[in-house]
């Protein structure tokens, strides 16, 4: 399991329900059903995956974040986790807001565009940067919408919800330092994990089907 | 392959004494009717646990039955899903106790059109006294797959089965998984429906309804009193077998198999006029004509005409949202079974988009799912044939939900 994941699952507490989307090879959902006796599912888009994780007993449906979640009933799960991905749907508000229907968290890690490295290249060569983390060219690349950490706290504040935790990590998955400071972290951390919550359910209007 | 034509009639059968279970109070049916006495006939491998949670019951498909992994008494074939069920097989005897019924409205030794209809007063004594009944025939109350899942359940019950560990079966199977899973939902711990749908497609009841007509066009089907006569709607049957088997297979397994390849014919289909081959050229056919023939005529040895109109008529009612205003998902609220659902990339008979439908209701309806599409160019048939991925799911599913289930048989946990 990677270092990022487990600081995901340090996040959820024991005996939840769990839905992870993008679930890759399960090791999360393995790790949440054995360690933390969580009762753990996964969507996953890639079906040798999907196929794999099956075969290892884990449950696995085939799907996607953007058209498959609208199909869970509201609250089902306790946390909804999207790992590495948000940059890569279709409609990231969307999938958010149908994340935080069917879970009363959400739990969202993303790489972070506001990297002073990407910037840098940017800055320094006027092309797309290229780094370990976004290392596809633009015209290949599946992450249609990258976002910094700030970025993605404006959206946050904008939908209400409520940011329980965060932290910047680094592509290993290691807990970055930057926690006091946003930008500092938007200029340092790699990638991003955010723990969301709702804030007011019953005031939101349309939340609900 | 013997040079038997469609229009042959064949050898009778050998007679088979089936291992049943007789239940004399009978059945009450989605119809209305009471069916009494019932007989369901049965197979079981493996050996129950003493704490009876090692119980697997497979449901077979249209035309299969119950001698899944032996060989079969009528056909002296392998059994249908040896390469599934056995010693060290995904579904494993040495782990699990399996059964295998065959439906209710078949014909491999459970009650259906061909069994006696003791509704009706016997029409003759015979010389040593016994009361001789007709058989049912086209009289036979329509029956549901869900009808089918009642005569298991009650034979589960008398086998002394509180909860089976999972049901399973592939087409027909798979719709009787869903109805189990529906009605007995706390005596079901995990589903596996295959290659199968919540519903029977408008396509599919267009499908049996051309196999239903072909039976029907056969003038030895006499109005399915054919036993008056003492031959059998040969070439309706297997002319609907013929028609329905494409439906199992793909076109890219055709392809593969059969090509455009010729074969010359035997000298005695040659000689004798050949009414079968009117358009053969110099006694030659394609490979792909002959196989089919030889699958129409093998199939009338040992399936009955009326038990194949009652059971694809069966299958056409099959809607599981049918009493819930077409909402798959009803059914199943609140369910704790886990459901395995597995598709194939070729199967148009139950397409993937069907599985879908299904696996989207069960995630409405909160359930623990999983769900694969095996990639496979085999058609419906995939589920029957050498598929190393779907051996892999089935076995890590079963695994997965026995740990589950706290089953501790044997040290391959």
């Amino acid at each position: 399991m990677r270092l990022d994941q487990k600081l995901i699952a340090q996040m959820i507490a024991p005996g939840s329900r769990v839905l992870d989307i993008g679930s890759g090879d399960g090791s999360l959902i393995d790790h949440l059903f054995r360690e933390r006796g969580c009762d753990a599912r996964g969507i996953e888009i890639d079906m040798q995956e999907v196929t794999r994780s099956v075969a290892h007993g884990l449950p696995v449906v085939h799907g996607d974040a953007d058209h498959d979640l609208a199909h869970y009933p509201d609250e089902s799960f306790d946390y909804v986790v999207l790992q590495r991905t948000l940059q890569a749907v279709e409609r990231p508000r969307e999938v958010l807001r149908q994340m935080l229907r069917i879970g009363r968290h959400a739990i969202v890690s993303f790489p972070n565009f506001g990297h002073w490295e990407l910037r840098l290249k940017l800055l320094t060569n006027g092309r797309m940067p290229n780094t370990t983390v976004w290392n596809t060219p633009w015209f290949a690349t599946p992450n249609i919408h990258p976002c910094t950490i700030r970025d993605f706290l404006a959206l946050c504040s904008d939908e209400l919800y409520r940011v329980i935790d965060w932290m910047a990590i680094d592509e290993e998955g290691e807990r970055a330092p930057w926690r006091r400071s946003i930008r500092l972290a938007n200029l340092f951390g790699e990638q991003a994990l955010f723990l969301l919550g709702r804030n007011e359910p019953a005031c939101r209007d349309g939340g609900r089907k | 392959m013997e040079a038997r034509t469609l229009t042959d009639q064949p050898d009778t059968p050998p007679e088979v004494d089936h291992q049943r279970a007789v239940f004399p109070e009978g059945l009450s049916l989605d119809c209305g009717a009471l069916l009494a006495p019932v007989e369901i006939a049965y197979r079981t491998y493996g050996k129950l646990s003493e704490a009876g949670d090692n119980a697997i019951l497979i449901c077979h498909a249209l035309t299969g039955d119950q001698y899944v992994a032996e060989t079969h008494p009528v056909t002296g074939r392998p059994g249908w899903w040896e390469r599934m069920v056995g010693p060290g097989r995904p579904i494993d005897t040495d782990r699990f106790f399996v059964i295998c019924s065959n439906v209710l409205g078949g014909c491999m030794g459970s009650t259906g059109p061909r069994s006696p209809n003791l509704s009706r007063p016997a029409f003759d004594a015979r010389e040593d006294g016994d009361a001789v009944h007709e058989p049912w025939g086209t009289e036979f109350p329509p029956i549901t797959i869900r009808d089918m899942v009642r005569a298991q359940h009650t034979l589960v019950q008398r086998l002394g089965i509180k909860r089976l560990f999972a049901v399973i079966g592939g087409s027909m199977g798979g719709m009787q998984t869903l109805e189990w899973a529906a009605t007995y939902p706390e005596m079901v711990f995990a589903a596996i429906p295959i290659a199968t749908a919540p519903f029977h497609s408008a396509q599919n009841i267009a499908f049996n309804e051309v196999s239903r007509q072909a039976i029907f066009a056969d003038p030895d089907w006499r109005g399915g009193r054919y036993w008056e006569s003492g031959s059998i709607p040969a070439r309706g049957l297997a002319v609907a077998r013929m028609m329905a088997h494409i439906t199992y297979l793909s076109e890219e397994a055709l392809t593969r198999k059969f090509g455009r390849r010729i074969r010359r014919q035997s000298a005695s289909a040659e000689t004798s006029g050949d009414l079968e081959h009117p358009l053969s050229f110099f006694g030659e056919i394609f490979e792909v004509e002959s196989y089919l023939r030889h699958q129409g005529s093998s199939f009338v040895l040992r399936f009955d005409a009326n038990s194949y109109l009652t059971i694809t008529r069966a299958m056409d009612w099959m809607d599981i949202g049918a009493e819930h205003d077409g909402d798959y998902a009803a059914p199943f609220v609140g369910t704790r079974t886990r459901f395995c659902v597995v598709s194939f990339t070729s199967d148009w008979l139950f397409p993937t988009s069907q599985s879908r439908v299904l696996v989207r209701a069960l995630n409405r309806a909160a359930a623990n799912v999983s769900f694969v599409e095996i990639d496979s160019d085999k058609g419906h048939d995939a589920f029957l044939l050498d598929e190393p991925d779907f051996d892999r799911t089935i076995r890590g599913f079963i695994t997965g939900a026995a740990e589950h289930a706290g089953l501790h048989i044997g040290p391959k946990l």
